[in-house]
């Protein structure tokens, strides 16, 4: 009998504190191969501190972060390694270099041999070929936020993790991410995604977390999560009032 | 107008020399967001290094390679010993630290190998070649731009078309996000700090023949010069030091030789000035920092 593969992502009863503040509260979840998991919640609810813990950015007082079956790298430079990259709220992107370098940056890290013909495949994928060799900081926004994927899946990661991907987007834009995160997981990876923005998160996620004061109040299927009365209350009712 | 041009050709070196120095404050900065005031005293411990070897060996070429080497294993030692330790994003205590490394380096020097001049020889004639007449550069000259330009290539190459470079450049930009992307962040800035003291140094080892000598204060005007140098050419910026470099040398050498050695610092202080209120972030700084 075959045994099933570790999940690419376990998070097991994770409590993470700043002070006397408790952001996360025994927060449990994984995310498996092919499988896109959203975390949602009100802001302030943990979901980026989840991802910070995932990435070693801040140390749990609690509470286990497995990748694949192992430990977590305790330091955010060991995560492409274990096979990690992650987008950021704010992109993150090395303004006056070019879109080629900051895609260069993670595999040139790696040590990727034909780091630059990787780097030219992963923007043409992207449809940012044309724009290699502009500075990321001239780029407009939308443009700048497919710069940011393009560098966290350079170099092949197994589990990417997405920080508000479709934020600041417009329709057309969206559609074509969710076709690109739908990409992702078709091709076996995990893609874990923090995300406001609702309608996206019913259009691609396979699954749903949802966060509220630093504890998971439901996980289920979209259509399960969305009828939950506690997720109502908490974060969807929330918008509807909105 | 001959001594106009010789002005000029020895503007020029000294220009070289200034931009190299500038470069390494420039490089350190953009590293770690640091002024080191110290550059000046730990460049000038690598020349002594470099001043001990040559004496032992008879060779300058030893003693040369001996004062980049200890330059730049000083710069390495200074970062991972002293300025690693510091609150990250606080200025002050890294300029506090600078200074008192200046006072235990010069009077450690002191100690060590006292304070009178030392005369170092060049390893190349001081007399400028005539031509039409003119005294121009000397083959020493010659040996400091080449030198001075050499390294500043080589810096030039590695850090805009080298892997090394691109880490280098991302751990200084945004060491957070470098991180997360697998740059060792802490090993880069180590290295950077060691090359921009390697940088200094050379700078130093090519200035002191032409001085009085060597002493534990004889670069200190070098940077101040330096300083002054960056600062117009704006502190992020490699070519701002390289033509703000060129640009200070002629104009302290034409005031020098016009007016008199000691107006040199207050026109060099007076361009400072104008340019900092054209433009506050120096002539080359990009946008974001001039309104930082």
């Amino acid at each position: 009998m075959n045994t099933p593969p570790p999940p690419r992502l376990s998070v097991s009863g994770l409590e993470v504190a700043f002070g006397g503040l408790t952001a996360l509260d025994g927060v449990s979840f994984e995310v498996r191969d092919g499988e896109t998991v959203a975390l949602i919640g009100p802001n302030g609810a943990g979901k980026t501190t989840v991802f910070n813990a995932v990435c070693g950015l801040v140390k749990p007082r609690k509470g286990t972060v497995r990748i694949g079956g192992r430990p977590a790298p305790s330091r955010p430079t060991g995560l492409l390694k274990a096979g990690v990259a992650r987008t950021l709220q704010g992109l993150g992107l090395f303004e006056r270099m070019t879109v080629l370098e900051n895609v260069l940056v993670p595999l040139t890290a790696l040590r990727v041999p034909d780091a630059v013909a990787k780097a030219h495949s992963t923007l043409a994928e992207l449809g940012l070929a044309d724009l290699a060799a502009r500075p990321a900081g001239t780029l407009p926004y939308p443009e700048r936020k497919r710069v940011a994927l393009a560098r966290a899946l350079a170099a092949d990661p197994k589990l990417l993790l997405l920080d508000e991907p479709a934020g600041g987007l417009g329709t057309a834009d969206i559609d074509a991410l969710a076709e690109t995160v739908g990409r992702v997981a078709g091709s076996g990876r995990a893609v874990l995604l923090v995300e406001h923005h609702v309608d996206f998160v019913m259009r691609v996620a396979d699954r749903i977390v949802v966060l509220d004061f630093g504890q998971v109040i439901a996980s289920g299927t979209p259509e399960a999560v969305q009828g939950d009365p506690a997720v109502e209350a908490a974060y969807l009712g929330l918008e509807a009032a909105a | 107008m001959d001594r106009f041009v010789f002005l000029l050709s020895a503007g020029l070196a000294r220009g070289a020399v200034l931009a190299l120095f500038a470069l390494s404050l420039v490089i350190v900065w953009r590293t770690a967001r640091v002024v080191n005031f110290a550059q000046a005293a730990m460049a000038v411990a690598a020349v002594y290094a470099a001043f001990a070897v040559t004496a032992a060996t008879g060779s300058y070429w030893a003693g040369l390679l001996t004062g980049l080497a200890a330059g730049a294993l000083l710069g390495a030692i200074v970062e991972r010993g002293l300025m690693r330790r510091l609150p990250a994003h606080a200025p002050l205590p890294g300029i506090i630290v600078a200074i008192g490394l200046v006072m235990v380096l010069q009077a450690g020097l002191a100690i060590a190998f006292g304070p009178e001049h030392r005369p170092m020889q060049p390893p190349f004639s001081q007399r400028p070649f005539i031509i039409g007449g003119i005294p121009v550069l000397s083959p020493y000259d010659l040996f400091t731009l080449g030198a001075a330009a050499a390294v500043m290539a080589a810096l030039a190459l590695l850090f805009n078309r080298s892997s090394l470079g691109l880490r280098l450049r991302a751990a200084a930009f945004a060491p957070e996000t470098a991180r997360l992307l697998g740059v060792r962040v802490p090993r880069m800035i180590t290295l950077g700090w060691a090359l921009s003291c390697a940088a200094a140094s050379l700078a130093a080892l090519l200035l002191v023949p032409t001085e009085l000598g060597l002493n534990p204060h004889a670069v200190d005007l070098l940077f101040v010069n330096a300083f002054a140098v960056a600062v117009i050419g704006g502190l992020d910026s490699p070519a701002g030091a390289l033509v703000a470099g060129i640009g200070v040398g002629l104009l302290v050498s034409l005031v020098t030789g016009y007016a008199s050695a000691s107006a040199a610092p207050l026109a060099v202080l007076a361009l400072m000035t104008l340019v900092l209120l054209v433009r506050p972030g120096g002539l080359f700084a990009p946008k974001e920092a001039r309104t930082a």
